[in-house]
């Protein structure tokens, strides 16, 4: 029987199979581990005298609470979860990449990184993004702190097995476009709850085309599209990013396909071929529209709720109805996090900046996504070509993308993000985020407002 | 976690679609190591505007919130949130999909009602706020007389009628992992990271 590639890698992990309405019992290849949503995991195992099963499967980090200026952690709750982090890391023999150590990063930065993400593997992590990983073919999903303890303690999960949908970009993406562009117009296409109850795989050319970097942005955005997860079948594209990687072993990968005759669930698609540069206006990453465009009128939705949604929305981020994109003045410019933080990222963005300079009163970092990221780009000069322009550069961690950490907008303040949510608040209480690709946020940055990258001259 | 066979108290409305899980819960709030304590949090931002939904039903226990309710972020906190300021239920038309487990595995049960239906519940709470959902016979009932039935995933029925540690269900099944395990090899080596 014909299989998409979802369903071939669910099969292999069946360790008890509930079929369509009762949950199975899936096993777990890999578990990643951060400070934020572990500390009440692990206290649930030590109160019920628990182990972790398989420390061997199981990898840590710090990443969402971390400073990423120099010196000491000064916030003493931040400080507090990181020491707990590292003491149950210890207790339970988990292996921990702190910071310092040189491998730290943002927890989907360096699962591929360190060469523990594989095609046809199933990967969890306490964090929504975890639906990163499924660009290298795993079956990769988000998990709440419950399910974290579940997994700790039984290496599995039980899982009702999801719907499937096919998103599937159509046509040759333009040039001077970014995967960014393609999966912001994609959710804008399907809505922020498009994807609920499925597992998206990404197809067409465009996909193909893309770089690991590239393919890991867009499968990082499914969950803003309300899917748990995005596959995007392995290739040697997949094979050759990650052969040589620390802990790799060599995988079957090329089993890891969606057959000829199998069947989604739904089926989207989105045409890529006449696509522009991408810029959210609202508190929802589907409230999106091309640069060149206007800031809609609640009056144009039909759908009371959208209306009232869209209404929240504008007076949430002070834009007027018929605003021009392209005229919105920005404050703050955030190039980082787990969509947009990688060496493709950081190169593209440089190559904007380079010889120019950050427009007066905006003040733009850069966050590596992880301590080899970072190292990466400072021996490809970048660090140079950032600072140049007037762009701090930081260390690495999640930073302005959530504001756990000493990085964020003060009330009012308006930004320019390549992060994945534009949520109120969610950089911090009444900032204002608009979300976008590395190369449109350096030319926002230059700028001082939204602008066309490839019209910069 | 406390058992919800049943409950019975008063509705708060929150129409919005789309709420996120970072309304439910600001970041700041989840550099707590503990698990308790999280209601007093609930919505923060939202609580300091008077006019905000939830003042008009202070105490209630069951919640009626718009479609893809708690999208977005995975922090159980805000599951948490809920069942610590008082909620036992929400109902929705949808929940986004991860929030919906964790509020399965804090005590909070999460029910998917057609919009129509919602409509009617909401309708009967505007004019007598009372209503009654009993998860062991997957019915919503309200003193004036409407009768709902729903559909909920018997696992999940289980898990918060009981009160149920899904863990040590899963333990149980010691034979089966212990089966699966005897024929799997890691897909990774963590031992040959370099220190």
């Amino acid at each position: 029987m014909s299989r998409t590639l979802f369903r071939k890698i669910w099969d292999q992990h069946l360790v008890a199979d509930g079929g369509d309405s009762a949950p199975s019992l899936l096993w777990i290849d890999l578990h990643l581990v951060h400070e934020v949503t572990s500390p009440q995991a692990f206290e649930a195992l030590r109160t019920a005298g628990r182990r972790v099963r398989r420390t061997d499967l199981t990898v840590a980090t710090m990443d969402h609470n971390v400073p990423t200026t120099d010196g000491p952690i000064t916030d003493p709750l931040a400080k507090q979860q990181l020491d707990a982090l590292r003491r149950n890391c210890e207790e339970f023999g988990v292996l921990l990449f702190e910071t310092g150590s040189g491998r730290e990063g943002i927890v989907h930065v360096i699962g591929a990184e360190l060469g523990v993400t594989q095609p046809g593997m199933t990967i969890v992590c306490g964090d929504s993004h975890t639906s990163t990983h499924g660009a290298f073919g795993a079956l990769a999903f988000g998990i709440g702190t419950s399910e974290v303890e579940h997994v700790l303690a039984t290496q599995t999960l039980p899982q009702k097995r999801p719907k499937t949908m096919q998103l599937d970009f159509a046509g040759d993406l333009p040039f001077g476009l970014t995967a960014k562009d393609m999966v912001l117009a994609a959710i804008g296409q399907i809505g922020v709850a498009g994807g609920v109850g499925h597992v998206i795989e990404y197809t067409g050319s465009a996909v193909r085309n893309l770089s690991m970097e590239g393919r890991m942005t867009i499968c990082n955005m499914s969950i803003e599209g309300g899917a748990r997860a995005g596959l995007i079948a392995p290739d040697e594209k997949t094979h050759a990013y990650l052969a040589g990687r620390p802990a790799f072993v060599e995988s079957n990968w090329s089993d890891f396909f969606t057959d000829e005759g199998a069947t989604y669930d739904v089926v989207h698609t989105v045409d890529i071929s006449a696509l522009k540069p991408q810029v959210t206006w609202g508190t929802n990453p589907g409230m999106v529209a091309p640069v060149d465009g206007v800031v809609p009128d609640p009056a144009d939705f039909a759908d009371a709720d959208e209306r009232a949604a869209v209404e929240r929305a504008l007076h949430y981020m002070d834009l007027a109805p018929g605003t021009p994109l392209q005229d919105v003045r920005i404050d703050r410019v955030f190039i980082g996090s787990c969509t947009n933080a990688r060496i493709e990222d950081l190169r593209a963005a440089a190559e904007v900046v380079n010889g120019h300079r950050v427009a007066e009163g905006v003040h733009a970092i850069v966050v590596p996504g992880s301590a080899q990221v970072k190292r990466q780009a400072e021996d490809e000069g970048l660090r140079e070509v950032f600072e140049r322009a007037g762009f701090e550069w930081r260390r690495a961690g999640c930073s302005m993308c959530l504001g756990m950490n000493p990085d964020i907008l003060a009330p009012g303040e308006r930004c320019a993000s390549t992060s994945n949510r534009n949520f109120e608040g969610r950089q911090g209480a009444g900032g204002r985020t608009h979300l976008l690709s590395p190369t449109m946020a350096a030319a926002a940055a230059i700028k001082g407002h939204f602008a066309d990258v490839r019209e910069l001259a | 976690m406390r058992p919800l066979p049943s409950v019975t108290g008063t509705v708060a409305v929150l129409d919005r679609p789309d709420v996120d899980t970072d309304q439910i819960i600001p970041k700041q709030f989840l550099k707590r190591i503990e698990r308790a304590g999280y209601g007093e949090f609930l919505f923060f931002d939202w609580m300091k505007d008077p006019g905000f939904e939830l003042h008009a039903t202070p105490g209630a226990s069951i919640l009626i919130a718009g479609r893809n309710f708690g999208c977005g972020s995975s922090r159980e906190h805000a599951a948490w949130a809920l069942e610590d300021y008082g909620f036992r239920a929400v109902l929705a038309p949808s929940f986004g999909d991860i929030f919906r487990q964790n509020a399965i595995l804090s005590g909070l049960a999460p029910i998917a009602l057609p919009v129509q239906e919602l409509s009617r519940v909401k309708e009967a709470v505007a004019t007598r706020n009372e209503l009654t959902v009993d998860l062991e016979r997957l019915r919503i009932s309200h003193p004036g007389g409407l009768e709902l039935e729903f559909a909920f995933d018997p696992h999940a029925q289980e898990t918060l009628v009981h009160g149920l540690d899904d863990v040590a269900r899963t333990l149980r099944r010691d034979g089966e992992l212990a089966a699966f395990e005897a024929g799997y090899t890691p897909r990774f080596d963590l031992a040959k990271i370099p220190a």
